[in-house]
């Protein structure tokens, strides 16, 4: 291992090797894990652990965060800065590894079974310079809803490309409307100046085949053609298929207008699914999801990465049973029960086979041609300014979107600003 | 004060003198202890930081590189000078502008308004007790709960401000009134107002309250014009509550922080100087240069508070009185 | 002329009655919200339709939040006892004895108000894990008085220093110590103005967010805004403003009262001292 042996890592990875050995709690640990995990997820999570719990006799106790992921990253930065000891394990973005490596524990070792089970690309988004800052518990990737029954009634297919989404929800929307319906909208996603967009907008310039923004090689591709129609494509939206509102929409906006049946189609994460079908949902049983579309033909559709991983705290004073948990939470057990549970989508690629979660979680099975083209942010080639380079992209792409200055103008001055913040180096 | 000590006995006096000297040492110790721990300890500490290169990663390993967070002048291989920093920084700047402009417009919007408001009360009326409470109820509310029902408010698709307006036909449609650029900053002028008008109109009140009845009532027998009363007798008597009034709000605006971070955290029409030195500090990998845009901030403000008592002629402590 | 005057009753009215709608009705309509759940909560209603209880009890029958609404308390009382104890006896020292730069220390403590919280965040997180306070009440209380102290001891200051003179000599005459003239002849004087300022030193810290955040990381020692942060829905991305409406409807009661309770002694303290030029 290029980054050195740590005598505290082999002792841990011995103690560990002796927990599973002996089978018995040796001594009773208590373990906080903090996480920006919210409802029944965060409901759910002693239910999760308890078979750890039970293993090892250590309690775990979870401490919730604000759901706000930018709350929970400064508080993290702060906690860690200061060598924060009542926190062992925190819940990690996937786009934090880069950012917060130097404070994690490398869990390659004490993971090396299960690292082959899991999805390349998402191990490889938590691998800072070779060493595995986070191990993923769960994925995430957005889809493209559509409704059945208009897009039946209107007699248009499901569109592949984002010229034949325009057509279809232009169609739509003017025969809603004419019927009587002032507030129907043809496509609803995710506008407002935040993280969010930056992952709406690598989806448009990706699947019209104009890069990630920043290659994995450190190059600024973000300013050529390609993206700069993908932009345009997408500034036309508002206004005709879009509410003008849109440049204030995050995903509960999106799918407000979605649920109350005035939308044709929207993009959104796996959540909305199954508050989509609720009780008192307007639309329930009368939508599908499909991946996102492309550009044109021979392009592929692009669908931005998300999920959670979970990290163990360099200053944790119990770091045999805080690294114990992390590769339980992130094992096929605790894997299983998040998709049956919560639907969340496992990043161990043999789950997606498995019959009882395809029996009582029936989405996640079809979620895997989607999380397929999943395509990671730029936070690993940026490593710590990977946050002012997504703020700097989102704010270019939501100058557009209001009108002000076109695509390429704002791209090119976004190259120039983000060359000026990579320097010499990322 | 000091005529009624030397009324008691001289030689006593200057013993007491001490004692109560002593006793003041005592007294203000505790409070003194307290103010630097919580306050000028970590002042001091971020202005240090703003002369390294600290980052949030590793603490306590900035080295010192004077003063290039403020200022550093490049020279490139092909001859070309760069000025990098916060204060050729177009973002600091623009934050700085914002916090102006906001402080100045909602200062002003809230003195007239708490005015107004407190001439009301000021008043007698059936129902004066109901109303004093009524207009309380917006300052008793914490900041993050008013931001968040302001949001749900002023959200463009369901919120009710839109609904009215359109309803009123004030406006054709609805207005994305936090994300629209030319429009945030009137959403969070409108909750600012909202929510500290009640306390400039209670500081108002207490000023009013303190001009004699008298006054109006021989005013009014004299038959001179309400109106004239109130600028040529009114506010020249409530006028030094008023500056004080205006200062502490003056001050809490400047540093604006929460209503803006929930309400329109990202939109640079609304970006103040508290938070934009929240995203360097603790969002950015810049923690040196966020704690320079922080020491700006206090710098602006202590200037700020000193030409506002040196021209305004404030008299804060009571010394002259 | 009787037209005129009856005019004139009916236009004051009207602006009472704008003001009153101004003021409380963001507060009314989060009422409103509070009693919505589902897909009600993204139609727009003036009215509560059906008053359903479930996001209350949702809140409060969590194990949390009536822990969260008890430190509260504790925390804003104990901020208050704090910053009024250290305020009493400083601001005697500095209203009633005349010392050497008296002028300076008070613009020194004029100048900690204002500290922009954002500039002492860092400094004050690294005194707090120094002393081991972290995630405990005591960093809270310790914290706040940034901002509890400087205005305690300003309001409590220009209030002292008008009291009469004659009170103070005869209880000097009487052989009184500093200690007794402040506890014994001083404190049932300042009362209204210990209300006001205690009141705003308690909503001060009753509504802290930024602090409350960063100092804790516990459950049971998080305050009600943090607290309120917190709700969240049933997945990351959906926003329970139901829930939040309604916790928000709860911690607000409480400082709706006080207020109510305490109005006139919060006009007579500001009257009476606070705000004098």
């Amino acid at each position: 291992m290029s980054f050195g042996l740590d005598s505290r890592m082999l002792r841990s990875a011995a103690a560990i090797a002796v927990f599973a050995a002996i089978g018995m709690p040796v001594l009773a640990e208590e373990i906080s894990v903090v996480s920006g995990a919210t409802g029944s997820d965060l409901q759910d999570f002693p239910a999760i652990v308890k078979p750890w719990e039970d293993k090892t006799g250590n309690k775990v106790t979870v401490v919730p965060m604000p759901s706000s992921t930018s709350d929970q990253f400064g508080q993290y930065r702060l906690w860690l800065a200061a060598g924060a000891t009542d926190i062992d394990l925190y819940q990690t973005d996937v786009i934090w590894a880069p950012q917060l490596a130097d404070h994690f524990v490398d869990l390659t070792e004490a993971a090396k079974d299960l690292i082959p089970a899991n999805f390349p690309s998402i191990i490889q988004s938590q691998t800072v310079n070779g060493k595995l800052v986070a191990l993923p518990i769960f994925t995430d990737a957005p889809a493209l809803y559509y409704r059945k029954d208009l897009l039946e009634k209107y007699g248009v297919e499901v569109p592949k490309t984002w010229d034949e989404l325009t057509a279809a929800a232009t169609k739509i929307q003017e025969g809603e409307r004419a019927a009587g319906s002032g507030d129907f909208w043809g496509y609803v996603f995710q506008g407002n100046a935040y993280e969010g967009l930056t992952c709406n907008a690598l989806e448009w310039v990706k699947s019209f085949g104009g890069g990630q923004i920043v290659e994995a090689d450190g190059t600024i591709s973000v300013n050529n053609p390609k993206a700069v129609k993908a932009l345009e494509t997408a500034a036309g939206w508002v206004g005709t298929i879009s509410p003008e509102g849109l440049h204030a929409y995050q995903e509960e906006e999106a799918r407000g207008v979605w649920q109350t049946g005035n939308a044709a189609f929207m993009r959104n994460w796996p959540y909305a699914y199954a508050l989509g079908d609720g009780a008192d949902s307007a639309v329930k049983g009368k939508f599908a999801v499909t991946t996102l579309p492309v550009g044109a033909e021979g392009d592929s559709s692009a669908a931005t990465l998300g999920g959670w991983n979970i990290a163990v705290s360099k200053y944790s004073q119990h770091q045999e049973a805080a690294i114990s948990l992390a590769v339980y939470l992130a094992g096929p057990e605790a894997q299983k029960m998040r998709a049956i549970m919560e639907t969340h989508l496992p990043t161990i690629q043999a789950l997606y086979d498995d019959p009882e979660i395809a029996e009582k979680s029936p989405i996640i099975p079809q979620w895997k041609s989607v999380f397929m083209n999943a395509v990671p942010r730029p936070s690993a080639p940026t490593l710590g300014k990977y946050n002012e380079v997504s703020s700097k992209f989102w704010s270019a792409v939501h100058e557009t979107l209001s009108g002000n200055g076109s695509a390429a103008d704002n791209l090119a001055g976004l190259e120039a600003d983000l060359t000026d913040l990579k320097g010499d180096a990322w | 004060m000091t005529a009624s000590t030397t009324a008691i006995g001289r030689e006593s006096g200057r013993s007491l003198q001490q004692q109560r000297r002593n006793a003041a040492i005592l007294f203000l110790a505790p409070m003194l202890i307290a103010l630097f721990c919580v306050a000028a300890w970590p002042l001091l500490r971020t202005v240090w930081f703003s002369l390294t290169d600290t980052s949030l990663n590793n603490l306590y390993g900035g080295r010192f590189i004077g003063f290039d967070n403020y200022l550093r002048v490049q020279t490139l291989s092909n001859g070309t000078v760069r000025y990098k920093g916060t204060l050729v920084d177009p973002a600091w700047w623009n934050a700085v502008w914002n916090t102006v402009r906001f402080s100045v417009v909602s200062v002003v919007c809230e003195t007239i308004l708490g005015l107004i408001v407190a001439l009301v009360l000021n008043a007698e009326f059936k129902g004066r007790g109901f109303v004093r409470a009524a207009i309380l109820i917006p300052w008793a509310i914490p900041t993050i709960v008013s931001a968040k029902m302001w949001a749900w408010m002023l959200n463009d698709q369901y919120g009710i401000i839109n609904d009215i307006l359109l309803h009123l036909g004030i406006i054709s449609s609805k207005i994305a009134w936090t994300a629209n650029t030319d429009t945030a900053m009137y959403a969070v002028l409108m909750v600012d107002i909202w929510k500290t008008t009640p306390f400039m109109a209670l500081l108002c009140l207490a000023g009013l309250q303190m001009v004699p009845r008298d006054i109006y009532e021989a005013a009014k027998i004299d038959g001179i014009n309400p109106v004239k009363v109130f600028f040529r007798i009114t506010l020249p008597l409530i006028r030094p509550a008023l500056m004080v009034a205006v200062i502490f709000r003056m001050l809490d605006a400047l540093r604006i922080f929460d209503l803006i971070y929930v309400l329109t955290p990202n939109s640079a029409a609304t970006k103040t100087m508290s938070v934009i030195s929240r995203e360097n500090l603790i969002e950015f990998d810049k923690f040196a240069y966020g704690s320079a845009q922080s020491t700006l901030l206090f710098a602006i403000l202590a200037i700020f508070v000193s030409l506002y008592i040196w021209l305004g002629k404030v008299d804060l402590s009571g010394e002259a009185g | 002329m009787t037209a005129n005057k009856l005019l004139k009753i009916i236009a004051f009215y009207a602006l009472v009655a704008v003001i009153v709608i101004f003021s409380i009705f963001p507060f009314y309509y989060a009422i409103v919200t509070s009693f919505a759940t589902g897909t009600a909560l993204f139609e727009t209603n003036y009215f509560p339709k059906h008053f359903e209880w479930a996001n209350y009890r949702q809140v409060l029958g969590g194990a949390t939040f009536p822990r969260n609404i008890l430190t509260s308390v504790f925390v804003a009382t104990t901020t208050v006892v704090f910053a009024l104890f250290l305020a009493v006896t400083a601001s005697y020292a500095l209203a009633r004895v005349r010392f050497r730069g008296r002028g300076l220390l008070l613009m020194t403590i004029l100048a900690v108000s204002m500290f922009p919280q954002i500039a002492v965040l860092a400094g004050l997180f690294e005194l707090i894990t120094y002393l081991g306070l972290f995630n405990s009440p005591l960093a809270l209380i310790l914290s706040y008085t940034i901002f509890t102290l400087p205005f305690t001891v300003w309001v409590l200051t220009t209030f002292m220093r008008d009291l009469p003179v004659e009170i103070e000599e005869a209880a000097i005459v009487d052989g009184a110590t500093p200690w007794i003239i402040i506890t014994k002849v001083f404190l049932p004087l300042l009362w209204p103005a210990l209300v006001t300022t205690g009141l705003l030193a308690f909503i001060g810290a009753w509504n802290e967010f930024l602090f409350a955040l960063t100092f804790t990381s516990s459950e049971s020692t998080r305050t009600v805004p943090v607290a309120i942060a917190l709700l969240s829905g049933a997945s990351q991305q959906e926003i329970p403003w139901g829930p939040i409406m309604a916790a928000s409807v709860i911690v607000t009661v409480p400082l709706i009262i006080l207020v109510l309770i305490f109005q006139r002694k919060i006009v007579a303290g500001l009257t009476a001292g606070g705000v004098k030029g």
